[in-house]
């Protein structure tokens, strides 16, 4: 067991030592996307600026109930979240329809490895790096402002919560890219559950009623950025920080199990 | 390594072509089941190099698939160095490896040596096994300064080879080969088969291949399995292979003057004319009746008996889809 788990470290270290090499090879597309990403952080700080007629207050009805600065810790949430997205999730998760397509799974599913593991963190982008950073300091400086006290109880929160975001964001796209062992090129099902997640830019209260129910049960975007915002504020309790864990854990079951049954319909691209 | 009336059966989409087609498929899909594989069954012992033929479509791939244990079986089972393959227990997939010579596991942009490192560390060997082994698979294969050039910039031979090191890394016993030598010319072709048999010498592995390339199966196999829409009907030496196949003989005739075609008819199948030089196919129970008659009846300068070269008989039974 504990020789497996080193066998784990040290292909994960080979993993991402060669995904940054790679990536190395075109230093012009990593500028772009650096560049992408501070485009799009820009936007959506604009368009929460024009609720907020200007930056200076704090005082108004605000989104949804949410102050100025309270509205911009879930934008930092959202911005940690889809910096862990660029960084790790997207470019392993949308290999997987192009290892279906290929027929290339064929030698993922034939090294002694769990599948799972070798098609989540085969490799890894660091120019979502930037972006978890600046959704840190957003988070936590719009907490500040916000008037919440960042103490040992509040961190320890906040930080189970956004673990529990990310599995439970990338248990969901596991599971989303998992059916293209079935739908193979006609279904990029994942580029569906971004635009999903871009819906929790903004605090949930700030949707109408009938988004606000789909964003909470249908699809847990509430769980993945207000809820952990709402930590930062210090409105969560511990109980819910395990509850959400729990969440978790039973995507991660899911996912794993849903992609067990698929391997049963792969039939490998013939040649 | 045993295939006990191993079957697989798809299921697939029937769709008339054209727009109207397409949508009436949309709307109510109907399947149909192919059978890919029908009630094979062979053994191989450790050790051997068999080599598995079979026109496209014959189910060849299926069969390495379902042996791999990239695909379930529908009917039979199977047993590779003492498991069940589609159960894909580690200590399986450490015993065994596909080389496919229309896919490749090497990073496009980085050196093989690099992709080696991966899968030495996946594989669970530590950096001193690792080395010494891509030294001495390198040392086989006669690749030095390639391997420390990005894979994208290799020739296709090189990159064959390099592909082989990183399917050979963990030392497997049991080697499927699914058309290595596709695309390669030549010497390249050469290479990978000689590299093959050293490597079968060196480590006692089985080896089973498929390729459409004759070259590589009369200078490796020294049996084959012969599959044909998706059933079994050869197994044995290569050489009883053409007597099964081949009946008759070959008999090439060099003859004073040119002679119209159905001068020959009586003495056998005419395979071809050119001007004086005659290439004429006769049962084996005729030949000597029929070379006799022919040295008396016509104008013969020279005359010769050989057997019909093996891929032409192969090439005949999947043209026509019979056997004799």
């Amino acid at each position: 067991m504990a020789s497996d788990w080193r066998r784990y470290a040290r292909t994960l270290r080979r993993f991402w030592g060669t995904a940054l090499a790679g990536q190395l090879e075109y230093q012009l597309n990593l500028l772009i996307e650096l560049l992408a990403m501070v485009g799009n952080l820009a936007g959506s700080l604009f368009v929460l600026s024009l609720f907020y007629g200007n930056s200076s207050g704090g005082a108004g009805t605000g989104l949804g109930g949410w102050s100025w600065p309270e509205a911009m810790v879930v934008l930092g949430v959202y911005t940690l979240l889809d910096g862990v997205s660029s960084t790790l999730l997207r470019p392993n998760l949308s290999r997987i329809v192009t290892h279906v397509q290929e027929g290339t799974l064929d030698f993922v599913l034939l090294k002694p490895i769990d599948s799972q593991f070798w098609l989540s963190a085969r490799t890894v982008s660091p120019a979502g790096l930037p972006e978890i950073a600046v959704g840190l300091a957003l988070m936590l400086g719009a907490g500040l402002k916000a008037g919440t006290r960042l103490d040992a109880t509040t961190l320890a929160l906040v930080a189970v919560l956004l673990l529990s975001s990310t599995l439970i964001l990338y248990a969901l796209w596991f599971l989303l890219a998992t059916t293209s062992i079935w739908f193979v090129k006609t279904w990029n099902a994942t580029e569906v559950l971004r635009a999903a997640l871009a819906a929790g830019r903004y605090p949930i209260t700030a949707y109408p009623a009938g988004l606000r129910t789909l964003f909470t049960l249908v699809l847990p975007v509430a769980f993945l950025t207000t809820v952990p915002a709402e930590a930062v504020l210090g409105r969560v309790s511990g109980p819910w920080a395990l509850a959400s864990l729990g969440v978790a854990a039973g995507f991660l079951l899911l996912s794993r199990a849903f992609w067990r049954f698929a391997l049963r319909f792969y039939t490998s691209a013939s040649s | 390594m045993v295939a006990r009336g191993l079957g697989k059966t798809y299921r697939v989409a029937d769709k008339q072509p054209g727009l109207g087609g397409t949508l009436r498929h949309f709307l109510r899909r109907r399947h149909r089941d192919v059978p890919a594989v029908t009630d094979v069954s062979f053994t191989i012992q450790p050790g051997e190099i068999v080599g598995f033929l079979g026109p496209n479509g014959a189910g060849k791939t299926t069969t390495l698939k379902m042996l791999t244990g990239l695909i379930h079986p529908t009917a039979g089972s199977a047993t590779v160095a003492g498991y069940t393959p589609h159960r894909r227990q580690r200590g399986f997939l450490t015993a065994i490896t596909l080389v496919m010579g229309q896919k490749q596991q090497l990073i496009w942009d980085l050196p093989p040596l690099d992709s080696l490192r991966v899968n030495a560390a996946v594989y669970g060997l530590d950096d001193s096994e690792a080395k010494r082994r891509i030294d001495e698979l390198a040392e086989m294969l006669e690749l030095g300064e390639e391997l420390t050039r990005p894979v994208r910039k290799l020739s296709l031979g090189q990159r064959m080879k390099a592909e082989l090191m990183a399917a050979l890394l963990h030392r497997p016993a049991v080697l499927f080969l699914d058309e290595p030598s596709l695309g390669l010319d030549v010497n390249a072709q050469a290479r990978v088969r000689q590299f093959l048999v050293d490597y079968n010498r060196r480590t006692g592995a089985t080896v089973l291949l498929t390729s459409h390339y004759m070259a590589d199966i009369t200078a490796l196999c020294p049996r084959v399995l012969l599959i044909h829409g998706g059933r079994l009907f050869y197994d044995g030496r290569l050489a009883r292979l053409s007597e099964r196949l081949a009946p008759w003989r070959q008999v090439r005739l060099e003859l004073a003057q040119p002679l119209p075609a159905e001068t020959f008819h009586p003495y056998g199948e005419l395979e071809s004319l050119d001007g004086a030089a005659v290439r004429l196919l006769i049962p084996r129970q005729q030949l000597t009746e029929a070379v006799a008659r022919l040295l008396n009846e016509l104008p013969v300068l020279d005359l010769e008996v050989s057997d019909p070269p093996i891929e032409e008989l192969i090439g005949r039974l999947f043209r026509k889809g019979v056997v004799a």
